[in-house]
């Protein structure tokens, strides 16, 4: 079965250990024998998320391009940071799903020279349904899977929709995934659906340090692919004050779903 | 150069089998750390991969690390690999390479004024859990190491180097050569889970530069076979302790 990943974040910035996370899913994945990775997606988050700290989109969307310039599956999309509010990730989902079905749609349509390949392909790979399109697998860490449970971040309807498609999950020292997908009955009944890798390498290399490291003047090389080290400098990006963007106002999905109240 | 700040290069011994993002994260860390002393200034940064005659278990040809050294540190602009040590006909105790170093770097300093430059060893905390081994150090390279040299030394993943400076008499008497750098975040992606992801054709993307990457798949290098290299042997320093048929001498 193809599997397509799909990381959702803020990649503010990208660092080696998103661009780990990918690697570490494509092995796991395909290990089982089941499936098939044939693309990663990053889809950084669109400044409408009113994360603190958060710099402008085109910026973080420039650095994960230079970050996967060397990889030859996982590319960078731009539509979730286009949209002018912020996007449920769930939406984003739906969106690249729609976009993978039509696609599949189009490649179907080509006519005679298409059929003949579709046979012998059917041949070559009998367990290859090329009726299907690949399955698409949200890609994130444990802390993401963990935020679930966070009162007003999530919508129920969305983390049920999420995991109808397939979650894989990073583990990130500190959290217990199993646990979580125990403790929680919408994820327990898609259990089947969620992938928990686990990282046995501690790497606790975050966006959230190496911004830190960057407001005090200190080196980031190698925790990030050169190219992005050097366009952080170029650019100069992370300050004490672009830490505090955003500061003052509500994230994105707490203002959301804080104002639907009760329905 | 600031005005009155000691010269200083670090000098990182090792297997490098391959080396990874994570050696070299060890010297941004130290010239981060030294420079904010406020006392020094890092000049240079030096690999010294060990030689093929250290008899580590899995360490492939010298040649091979020497290589990928040199490609990892291909966009570094003051780290360079040098391969006195490994080109050494027999395994070289750690004091002499830094003798050796320090010597080239005097002669590069003799027409300047200002203060001295100085070689210091930099390491990760796992290092000095090596003093302890019986056999694996000698007493007075342990005290020239610290006192004529120094060492910086950085954390790594639960390993404390304030213990176990604390715990060596060597270290504590010459505590004002030993520099120790907090690694707040655990970045435990070492050379032995890179061989071991390897093995497993896992990726190891990421982990260590891409060209290195390329090298380690073109050649084929870490394997099962690999990692057998050298099983079974002595490590070559303690081999030198206690040669064959001998007591060495703390044995008695």
């Amino acid at each position: 079965m193809e599997v397509v990943l799909i990381a959702c974040g803020s990649f503010n910035p990208i660092t080696n250990m998103h661009l780990r996370m990918f690697e570490l899913a494509r092995d796991h994945l395909q290990d089982t024998e089941k499936y098939r990775v044939v693309r990663g997606i990053i889809s950084p988050v669109g400044d409408g998320y009113r994360k603190k700290g958060l710099i402008e989109a085109r910026h973080r969307v420039e650095m994960a391009r230079l970050a996967t310039k060397t990889s030859d599956w996982i590319e960078v999309d731009t539509w979730e940071s286009l949209q002018p509010d912020w996007v449920e990730t769930a939406k984003v989902v739906r969106h690249h799903y729609e976009e993978l079905k039509a696609a599949q749609r189009d490649q179907g349509e080509d006519g005679t020279v298409s059929c003949g390949k579709k046979r012998r392909m059917e041949e070559e790979h009998p367990s290859t349904n090329e009726a299907q399109p690949p399955q698409l697998f949200l890609l994130c860490g444990a802390d993401v899977l963990e935020s679930f449970g966070v009162p007003n971040l999530w919508k129920p309807e969305d983390v049920e929709e999420l995991a109808g498609h397939g979650v894989v999950c990073i583990t990130r020292g500190g959290s217990d995934p199993e646990k979580f997908v125990h403790q929680s009955d919408v994820l327990w009944r898609h259990r089947r659906n969620i992938h928990l890798v686990r990282e046995w390498v501690t790497n606790e290399v975050s966006a959230t340090h190496v911004r830190r490291s960057l407001r005090r003047g200190r080196s980031v090389r190698y925790l990030l692919p050169d190219a992005v080290v050097t366009y952080v400098k170029e650019e100069r990006l992370y300050s004490a004050q672009s830490e505090q963007k955003n500061a003052d106002v509500v994230l994105a999905p707490l203002a959301r779903y804080a104002d639907a109240g009760p329905s | 150069m600031a005005a009155g700040r000691i010269p200083l290069v670090l000098l990182a011994c090792g297997s490098f089998n391959p080396i990874t993002n994570q050696h070299m994260r060890l010297f941004e860390l130290a010239r981060d750390h030294m420079h904010s002393t406020g006392n020094y200034q890092v000049v240079k940064g030096i690999v010294s991969p060990v030689s093929d005659g250290y008899g580590k278990q899995g360490l492939v040809s010298a040649e091979h690390r020497n290589a990928m050294a040199k490609l990892a540190l291909q966009t570094s602009d003051w780290i360079k690999v040098d391969e006195w040590e490994s080109d050494q006909p027999d395994w070289t105790e750690t004091v002499i390479t830094m003798r050796h170093h320090h010597g080239c770097i005097l002669k590069q300093y003799q027409q300047s004024t200002g203060p001295s430059p100085q070689l210091k060893l930099l390491c990760g905390a796992d290092f000095l859990e090596g003093f302890r081994v019986p056999g694996l150090w000698q007493p007075e390279d342990l005290e020239e190491l610290a006192g004529a040299y120094g060492l910086v030394c950085v954390s790594r993943g639960g390993l404390q180097p304030e213990r176990a400076a604390h715990e060596s008499d060597t270290l504590w008497r010459h505590r004002r050569n030993v520099f120790l750098v907090r690694e707040w975040v655990r970045n435990e992606a070492s050379a032995t889970e890179v061989r071991r992801a390897l093995r497993r054709g896992l990726s190891a993307k990421y982990l260590l530069p891409d060209a290195v990457v390329d090298y380690i798949g073109r050649h084929a290098l870490y394997t099962d076979a690999s990692e057998s290299k050298n099983q079974g042997t002595l490590l070559r320093p303690l081999a030198k302790q206690y040669p064959p048929g001998g007591t060495g001498g703390s044995l008695g």
